[in-house]
């Protein structure tokens, strides 16, 4: 061996963002960042031995080389968005020429960058929840984030309007670190659009963080729409906090990305709590998409609903590990799972692990998981009226995602999803 | 009225029945693991030199590995330099019939209900007594001899038919497989072997019973049951062991392999020492089991796993050949401290393979259960389906019930299946049964063998009888 020196791969990975300068931050969150760090250095990257990563190699990611991108703000995109609230992140920076915000009494709708100047509730509330302890890429995050959304909704107020949060990445090999941080108020409602896009690139990697707070009464819809170019990669965390007789749903659209991993992780700090979390993931090529849930029903009179759907075509890979812990005293939990896997072809892989530890004993917990293929006799049914088999197959595939998209309760993205699965399955109109 | 809290109270605190110490003179290697207690071991057994490097090759390879600590469970790790390898009754001489055995041992036997003169006489079962890693007495030997079945001990396998156990020892569970797997193929002791001859189906049901006896010896059992081709075989394994206070360390392992158009089903009852009710003591049940099928072969584990302090067992099947079949049904009860890791894998491997994978957990008091299964259909595995149903019955409040199921699918024509679920008995079902004149006990005994039912179905009569009464004592009280 020659006397070099080489760098671990965690090392070379973080020499990336040497160049990053955050001496503009908010003391708070210069905190923050210098205990991230600390978490950093005591962890390693998961390997194939680390059960919580069993099914997915990040090699890939962790050994790229990448640039990391300054703000500019010379970006030619229309984004289509159908909101008037809209904040766009451009390589993990806030572009303000793209974004836009209709100002409306009780609520805040800005960059997380501004919001920390502004914005007292970040003081006590800013990472007060992401798990840096547990989980590497999201103490990463915190360490070394760029910028990110912010939405703060006062007490009692309903916003009908969707807000939208579109990260782009604009060319290949950028490494982007947004962070969000959605706060509700009790009594509030709102629903958010978090959507993350590319644009022609490859091997760009998006590290995301949220973290969500619901408090008591209030109702949040977030609609995730993960639709990268076929080269990308991403691991995004949402760690979300409900409170007494608090609802939340989330839907996850995993529409492309070479290797996407979500860990959602949900806490219900309340009685009366009701959680739903749909994810529908079409995959096509080599793409290989991992979710990863995690539902803490802390107290009682809690229900939580979990639906996630996949259509694995070509040689694509789909995890799903969804957990649901209830504790002693989460008597009455209403806990239900379920898992339903369409295996196309015999190089496609599907891994499914929904997982129940219940220490509670008056509750009512149950998981399913199937995977299968389409059935013969519904094609046969549509074949001999006359379809061809792509159109049938479309008609069944559009039927099996039916259920996840039936969720959404905001039109604009129930129309665009039903669009690319129509698209993507060449359905008959 | 008893209220359900005294009832539980009641059961959950019920102390093993079986806990009683039989007092034979045991012939003990020093305490602690190394090359020259193997080879003690080996000599003592009058071993062939194959088998002594078998051993000493599977030690290598075990001071390499960890212990595992995947499982959802806690335990003080033992201490393996703190155990007897060896030990054996003294009286050690070849038995021609059960007048000969120790009159103190018959004893043992009759105090667990089970009479080997009994049973000989009116179930016609072979009854092969393990007491202390060591057979003592063999029956119907004759009979089975004439259909060319061998049925006996497995050091007698190794001095009589060393090229079968050579043949197939550590086939389908290899000595370096796992860290308990590998400690068991150093220094297990004794242990059966069974070998069905092409298309013979074998007329009675083979049982074994296992008993730990001396204090702090480790028991080290090795099964290896081979169907030849178009045989049959159901294989009984039942054990209950003595009070102790220390715990006491079981690492076994059954290799099954059922040729062509072979079946095999094996079941067991499991009623180790579980400890008393503050969960001290207890046996350390550390089990490998997997079975291999070759083209349209069957093996079907059953399991009733009622004690034990600490359980962690998956029995296992290769499904190999095309058109082969797996099945696992199990019941696992844990009550007071104790605490169960149980499950399956089935391994997809051939065409067209079914599974079917139905386990029912049981938890009461302060313990803690849980399901971990794997069903792995691989690209070739063309046609494949599994069922699997898991479900978890709560007693209580202070107890835990745990799914942990992997299911991994690899091609575009396989179904598999999988459901759980976990709740505690109804309190309209309870209502239901007292409105008729039960008790609250009798209810709830009711209920939980009708929840079980379709695990206890699967036992040989024999076994359905003795499950539950066990299960009754297990949950008396509580039953629950």
């Amino acid at each position: 061996m020659n006397e070099t020196l080489t760098l671990s791969t965690k090392d070379q990975f973080l020499a990336h963002f040497e160049r990053l300068d955050f001496s503009f931050d908010a003391d708070f969150s210069k905190e923050k960042r210098k205990k991230a760090k600390s978490f950093i250095d005591e962890m390693e990257f998961p390997t194939s031995k680390t059960e919580y990563w069993k099914y997915t190699r990040i090699n890939k990611i962790i050994k790229g080389n990448y640039q990391v991108n300054f703000p500019e703000n010379e970006i030619e995109i229309d984004l289509a968005v159908p909101s008037k609230n809209c904040i766009v992140l451009v390589n993990g920076y806030y572009n303000e020429a793209l974004s836009w915000f209709d100002k409306q009494v009780g609520v805040t709708f800005s960059s997380l960058s501004q919001a920390k100047e502004t914005e007292p509730i970040l003081k006590d509330k800013f990472d007060s929840i992401a798990r840096n302890e547990h989980e590497i890429f999201t103490a990463i995050n915190t360490a070394y984030h760029q910028d990110g959304a912010f939405l703060h909704v006062e007490k009692n107020v309903k916003v009908e309007e969707s807000f939208y949060v579109v990260n782009i990445v604009d060319d290949s090999n950028v490494l982007a670190h947004p962070r969000n941080f959605f706060y509700l108020e009790s009594g509030s409602e709102a629903n958010v659009v978090l959507k993350t896009i590319s644009m022609s690139t490859s091997s760009s990697f998006t590290n995301m963080v949220s973290e969500i707070f619901v408090d008591a009464n209030a109702f949040l819809e977030l609609n995730k729409i993960q639709d990268e170019q076929e080269g990308d990669y991403q691991i995004a965390n949402e760690q979300v906090r409900q409170l007494d007789d608090s609802r939340f749903k989330i839907n996850t659209f995993t529409l492309n990305g070479a290797l996407v991993r979500n860990n959602l992780n949900i806490e219900l700090l309340g009685k009366n709590i009701e959680t739903w979390l749909n994810g529908l993931y079409p995959l096509k090529g080599k793409q290989h998409v991992d979710n990863h849930t995690y539902v803490l029903h802390q107290e009682p009179n809690c229900v939580s609903h979990e639906l996630y759907k996949g259509i694995l075509d070509d040689q694509s890979t789909g995890v799903f590990n969804g957990k649901v812990f209830v504790y002693r005293e989460a008597q009455k939990t209403n806990a239900y799972q379920s898992n339903a896997n369409m295996v196309l072809t015999d190089n496609a892989s599907a891994y499914s692990k929904p997982e129940l530890e219940i220490y509670a004993d008056d509750v009512k917990c149950s998981h399913g998981s199937v995977t299968g293929q389409l059935d013969e006799e519904a094609m046969f049914y549509l074949r001999s009226r006359g379809m061809s088999e792509k159109s049938s197959r479309a008609v069944l595939l559009n039927a099996f995602a039916s259920d996840v998209v039936e969720h959404i309760g905001v039109e604009a993205v129930k129309t665009e999803i039903e669009a690319f699965i129509d698209r993507n399955y060449q359905s008959i109109k | 009225m008893a209220s359900e809290e005294e009832l539980l109270e009641e059961i959950t605190s019920s102390e093993y029945k079986y806990g009683f110490y039989t007092d034979i003179e045991s012939d003990k290697a020093p305490l602690g693991l190394s090359e020259d207690i193997i080879r003690l071991i080996s000599t003592k057994k009058n071993e062939p030199e194959w088998m002594l490097k078998y051993r000493l090759n599977a030690y290598e390879a075990w001071k390499k590995m960890k212990e595992p600590n995947w499982a959802h469970l806690k335990y003080p790790k033992p201490d393996f330099q703190a155990i007897h390898y060896y030990s054996a009754p003294k009286q050690k001489k070849k038995l021609g019939s059960l007048d000969e055995v120790d009159p103190e041992l018959l004893e043992t036997f009759n105090k667990l209900g089970i009479s080997i003169q009994e049973q000989e006489r009116l179930t016609g079962v072979a009854v092969d007594v393990v007491v202390d890693s060591i057979s003592v007495a063999t029956s119907f030997k004759k009979k089975l001899g004439e259909l060319g079945i061998i049925f006996c001990s497995f050091s007698d396998a190794v001095q009589e038919h060393p090229e079968l156990v050579q043949k197939y020892l550590g086939s389908v569970v290899p000595p370096t497989d796992n860290f308990y797997a590998a400690l068991n193929a150093a220094v297990f002791t004794d242990g059966s072997f069974c070998y069905i001859p092409k298309g013979v189906r074998c007329p009675m049901e083979l049982s074994t019973y296992f008993r730990i006896n001396e204090a702090n010896t480790g028991q080290f059992e090795r099964t290896l049951v081979v169907a030849e081709p178009g045989s049959y075989v159901s294989y009984l394994e039942g054990c209950t062991a003595p009070m102790r206070d220390e715990n006491q360390l079981h690492a076994a392992v059954v290799e099954l392999i059922a040729k062509d158009d072979a079946e095999i089903k094996y079941s067991t009852i499991q009623n180790w020492y579980p400890g008393n009710k503050e969960g001290v003591g207890g046996i350390y049940n550390f089990v490998t089991k997997r079975g291999l099928c070759l083209e349209n072969a069957k093996i079907s584990w059953t399991q009733v796993e009622t004690g034990s302090a600490v359980t962690w067992k998956y029995p296992s099947c290769i499904l190999k050949g095309d058109n082969s079949v797996g099945e696992f049904y199990s019941v696992a009860v844990t009550a007071n401290h104790q605490q169960a890791d149980t499950g399956t894998k089935m391994l997809h491997l051939g065409k067209n393979t079914k599974s079917t994978i139905i386990s029912k957990g049981i938890s009461a008091g302060k313990s803690n259960n849980s399901y971990r299964g794997l069903v792995s259909i691989a690209k070739g595995a063309t046609n494949s389906r599994n069922f699997t149903q898991c479900d978890s019955l709560l007693m209580g409040n202070d107890c835990g019930a745990h799914t942990f199921p992997y299911i991994e699918v690899k091609n575009k024509s396989a179904k598999v299946e999988h459901e759980a679920t976990t709740s505690k008995i109804g309190e309209d079902q309870i209502f239901y049964c007292k409105q008729r004149g039960m008790d609250e006990e009798t209810a709830i005994n009711l209920i939980v063998n009708g929840y079980c039912k379709e695990v206890l179905n699967q036992l040989p009569m024999e076994f359905a009888v003795e499950a539950q009464k066990l299960l009754e004592i297990s949950l008396e009280g509580s039953v629950g």
